[in-house]
């Protein structure tokens, strides 16, 4: 007789446990099969979490694990925040982050709709455009730093080329004024697509009807793109730039990659100045702070972002 | 204005995410501005406070 894995599991379950699990309501064992979530969940979020806390507010050195570790109270916190380093770590955090959302939206919008027309090619190109997003962000950086290169690199010879300067005239990663955009372009390369394949989805999402009602209204294109399109795709964009502010906001591999955080300390992003704390300095309480800073920095973001995404998918 | 201030009195969850949602905004713009270093180190008492407060008042009624 053919037998399924089920019959087996179930003829294999000693009687005294099936006679067990008979006798359990519909609700019991709902929490017996989500019990395993929730406990992995403790285990790997919510205990370290709870643990970098009480951390935060010691003098622990993980590379001094038997000294004696002494209750600092809030001193951590307030050396981060009267720390100018930091202060200006936070500003290259801002100037990336909001840098990359903008361009971000405006071209994976822009890709969006013009993929969404009805053109030949137009699966071709969408699989090529979503290309860089499938790739790993070092192998990103990494090729990256070669078309960077002010000798042989290809950015510096179209930008040679376009302009009529010399390509050897200047280095994106190592100039201090070129190396935070140099981030921000890489970044925006290898994450539009993301962008666009969100808003697409939201774009194929509006019924036709709603176009051909406008069109007998004899409303013009202009109109119905602020309208109807723009309205409709806004919960999508929301939500694209919600899961691109998030990630950007602790981005590491990328920018560790390209610049290292310099030429000094002009692309080093909060991300990475507290990996510097907490594994080069190994000041394990003080970037433990840091961390918790950042924690509720985006914590309380999301919070407002979502509680706005609610608002305008009621609309 | 008044039914703003009446709502927060009456301890409506609309009012009261919308000042904890002023507050979160508040902290991190002063987080990231590059004016002064005094609003950086108030910032996250500030964000702190609002987020708090953002999960205190989500429960109250609508």
């Amino acid at each position: 007789m053919l037998q399924f894995p089920i019959d087996r599991i179930a003829s294999a379950t000693p009687p005294a446990i099936a006679a067990r699990v008979k006798g359990l309501s519909d609700r019991a064992i709902a929490w017996l099969f989500v019990a395993p979530s929730i406990v992995l969940l403790l285990a790997i979020n919510i205990f370290p979490l709870i643990w970098t806390i009480r951390l935060s507010f010691t003098n622990f050195r993980v590379n001094r694990p038997n000294a004696q570790i002494e209750f600092v109270g809030l001193r951590n916190y307030i050396n981060i925040l009267t720390d100018r380093d930091i202060w200006l770590s936070m500003q290259a955090t801002a100037h990336f982050l909001i840098w990359t959302i903008v361009l971000q939206v405006l071209i994976g919008f822009s890709l969006a709709y013009l993929i969404n027309k009805k053109f030949r090619g137009n699966d071709l190109w969408t699989t090529i455009i979503v290309l860089p997003m499938m790739l790993s962000p070092a192998v990103v950086g990494n090729f990256w730093t070669f078309l960077y290169q002010p000798q042989i690199g290809l950015f510096n010879y179209v930008v040679g080329f376009l302009t009529g300067s010399d390509p050897s005239s200047f280095s994106m990663i190592a100039s201090t004024s070129l190396a935070p955009w140099a981030i921000i372009i890489v970044d925006t390369w290898m994450w539009t697509p993301f962008v666009m394949l969100i808003c697409l989805a939201g774009l194929r999402s509006i019924p036709p009807s709603i176009y051909e009602a406008a069109e007998c209204d004899r409303a013009s294109k202009w109109r119905q793109f602020w309208t109807i399109t723009i309205p409709l795709v806004l919960p999508f964009l929301m939500l694209a730039v919600l899961f691109r502010g998030i990630e950007n906001f602790k981005m590491f591999d990328l920018v560790v990659q390209l610049t290292g955080g310099g030429p000094g300390s002009i692309t080093e992003l909060t991300s990475i100045n507290l990996k510097r704390a907490a594994f080069e300095q190994w000041r394990t309480g003080y970037a433990s702070a840091y961390a918790v800073i950042l924690f509720v920095t985006v914590f309380g973001l999301a919070s407002i972002y979502v509680k706005a995404l609610n608002k305008v998918k009621k609309r | 204005m008044t039914t703003f201030l009446n709502r927060l009195l009456r301890l409506r969850r609309n009012a009261w995410e919308m000042v904890a949602s002023v507050l979160i905004a508040l902290g991190v713009v002063m987080l990231m501005q590059p004016l002064s270093l005094t609003l950086f180190s108030f910032s996250f008492l500030v964000t702190l406070v609002g987020t708090v407060m953002f999960i205190i008042v989500s429960h109250f009624p609508e």
